[in-house]
């Protein structure tokens, strides 16, 4: 302990020594530290927003299905439980939100234009959690319940289709007879969604209008789940499988959408490797001033060794002095990434390249995020790697022969 | 009882292409209390003998005894720990760690000896004074004089009351007046607790201090002979 105590004591000192040099290397590693932590919470703000964008356009993070419903996505797959057999199932469970939908491919007509969309026939109650609209922001008013007669457009498929809120639209779908089903809906409301593709893509109902509609009884396409994080669904994916049992395919939000799963692997890796490169440029810094320390002090390390410090506490000094300096620079470069991105955490307007990021899949407002596991990351590869690059030096002072060492004093 | 047994000693250097002797066939005793100066032209073989018997080097052949035990045999580990605990080292210079204060140079040795705080701290303030650095315990090396901080690097020396206090031209960046006064305080030091002394020299003046007086030449004894120290 004592040992330790004076080690400390003696990196700390020499630490301060050449003040200019510190000080530029601390500034180097605080700027280093900053950039990895900006950067990533920039990308995983942006990689957060594409995915829960994703999850929220209707996979959920878990979904259940009839086996053959992913090849063919028709009213004729659907689960072999009644609806309401599922609902009192999945109300006896520890999911925290779930909901069982009608979801088939539907054409939609106006009186000028005809679309095809992804028709849901929702329970809004149930779903509130798991899809991307804000029930309050819609024009008009959203599903108010099962039996809803109404349906619910996207206001770009609204302009495409040239109708309007108040207006009738026809719903044209098949019937697990291979049968026409149609009806008149009136529109009672129009969605924005952060990317216009949602607003095209899919148009709501009440769960009960559309089962009606198609003749399926009390059946229902897909069951979703939904979580607490988006990364870990392991707890959600075993609980909705044991409950739905045999027969029924169950699947996680990136083996449904592996684009964005893929996505979510390819960032985490990206981000691993831009926290890399940057300490890697810092290492030059590092390594340099710590050979420069040694170098100074070869007298000064011999004269220790001399009067019977260990090697190892040699080895020790320089290690805790590259760590002290490490982690004050990682100090100040946490610090100085939290007070850029908290005032940036409300959004960055990024909608003069809007249709360039959604293309890419992103929304034109980017908020940045910054998540313990980042800061977490960049901290321990700085320091894990900090600590591998200073052995060098600290290892080539500890071997030094304490005669040769004051040698270079006495002459 | 001899403190310092040396049996035989070699030890030859490289210069280039050339061999130098360091030691040739060096055998020397010295007693418990013995205030002794080696004395050599440079290059002489004073520091290396020195060195043999501190620990910080080892002899190509022969052996080196400290109180009793053999030493050339110790591994790297076991002659640092002879060297903290047994031995006091005063070089010529760059003596003191610049970074810390005299007080902290003096316990420096006693904190990787493992001495609690509080004895550390009182032991180190009674040498500081006995060696007469009393009120300068704070300054750092940089705000003491040469001759202080040599009194610094004494006390560093004998805080932890080592058997044998091994000096290196401790005189050699001090005036003589500041000379004096170290040599002096080495003389009362070794009367009053019998650690004794072995400085390496040329100058005149530390010579007339040792009641012991061995000169070498080319690695070699040439002469070894009492006197009266001052």
């Amino acid at each position: 302990m004592d040992t330790l105590t004076v080690l400390f004591r003696l990196a700390w000192r020499n630490l301060w020594r050449n003040r200019r040099r510190t000080i530029i290397m601390l500034g180097a590693i605080c700027l280093g530290v900053w950039a990895m932590v900006f950067l990533t919470a920039l990308t995983r703000g942006m990689v957060d927003d594409m995915i829960e964008d994703g999850i929220s356009a209707l996979p959920g993070y878990v979904q259940a299905h009839h086996p053959d419903y992913r090849d063919d996505p028709s009213v004729s797959n659907l689960l072999p439980q009644s609806a309401s057999a599922i609902d009192e199932t999945l109300a006896g469970s520890a999911l925290r939100s779930w909901a069982a939908r009608v979801r088939v491919p539907a054409m939609v007509s106006s009186e000028r234009e005809t679309r095809g969309v992804q028709l849901i026939g929702l329970v809004p109650a149930r779903e509130r959690d798991l899809i991307f609209l804000d029930y309050e922001a819609v024009e008009g008013r959203f599903l108010e319940g099962p039996e809803d007669g109404g349906i619910v457009l996207g206001r770009k498929l609204a302009e495409t289709l040239e109708t309007g809120l108040g207006k009738r639209v026809v719903v044209m779908s098949q019937t697990p007879g291979n049968d026409i089903a149609d009806r008149g809906f009136r529109v009672v409301g129009l969605f924005d969604a952060e990317l216009e593709a949602y607003e095209e893509a899919y148009a709501f109902t009440g769960r009960t209008t559309l089962q009606n509609l198609l003749g399926i009884g009390d059946r229902v396409s897909e069951v979703v789940v939904g979580g607490d994080d988006y990364r870990d669904v392991d707890a959600e994916f075993a609980e909705l499988a044991g409950l739905m049992g045999d027969g029924v395919e169950v699947k996680r939000w990136m083996d449904l959408d592996s684009y964005l799963g893929a996505m979510l692997d390819v960032m985490d890796g990206f981000l691993l490797v831009w926290v890399v490169v940057i300490f890697l440029a810092l290492s030059f810094g590092l390594v340099n001033t710590l050979v420069m320390a040694v170098f100074e002090r070869v007298r000064e390390i011999g004269l220790m060794l001399a009067l019977g410090m260990k090697p190892i506490s040699v080895l020790g000094q320089i290690l805790i002095e590259s760590m002290l300096l490490l982690a004050m620079g990682l100090a100040l470069g946490n610090g100085l990434a939290w007070l850029t991105i908290h005032p940036l955490e409300s959004g960055i307007d990024l909608s003069i390249v809007g249709e360039g990021m959604e293309m890419y899949g992103a929304a034109s407002t980017l908020y940045p995020k910054l998540t313990a596991h980042d800061v977490l990351l960049a901290n321990v590869v700085v320091l894990a790697l900090g600590f591998l690059a200073s052995l060098s030096p600290a290892w080539r002072a500890s071997r030094y022969d304490p005669v040769e060492a004051i040698t270079r004093v006495d002459g | 009882m001899s403190t310092v047994r040396c049996v035989d000693l070699c030890k030859t250097y490289l210069q280039g292409d050339r061999e130098i002797k360091a030691l040739d066939h060096v055998s020397i005793e010295i007693d418990e209390g013995g205030f002794v100066c080696l004395s050599a032209p440079s290059g002489g073989g004073k520091t290396t003998l020195l060195n043999a018997i501190g620990g910080l080097d080892r002899p190509d052949s022969g052996e080196v005894w400290l109180a009793g035990e053999r030493i050339d045999t110790l591994s790297k580990g076991e002659l640092a720990d002879l060297r903290l605990h047994r031995i006091g080292f005063v070089f010529q210079a760059y003596n003191l760690i610049p970074v810390l204060s005299a007080r902290e140079n003096v316990e420096f040795v006693m904190q990787l000896q493992g001495v609690p705080a509080s004895d550390r701290r009182a032991r180190s303030l009674d040498i500081l004074a006995e060696v007469g650095l009393e009120g300068l315990e704070n300054r750092r090396p940089a705000e003491m004089s040469g001759g202080q901080q040599q009194r610094v690097a004494v006390a560093r020396a004998i805080v932890s009351r080592p058997a044998l206090v091994l000096a290196d031209e401790p005189t050699a960046n001090l005036d003589s007046k500041s000379a004096d006064s170290l040599m002096g305080l080495f003389t009362s030091l070794n009367r009053r607790h019998n650690t004794t002394f072995i400085m390496a020299t040329h100058d005149e003046r530390v010579m007339a201090y040792a009641r012991r007086r061995v000169h070498m030449l080319d690695g070699r004894i040439v002469e070894d002979r009492l006197q009266d120290g001052r």
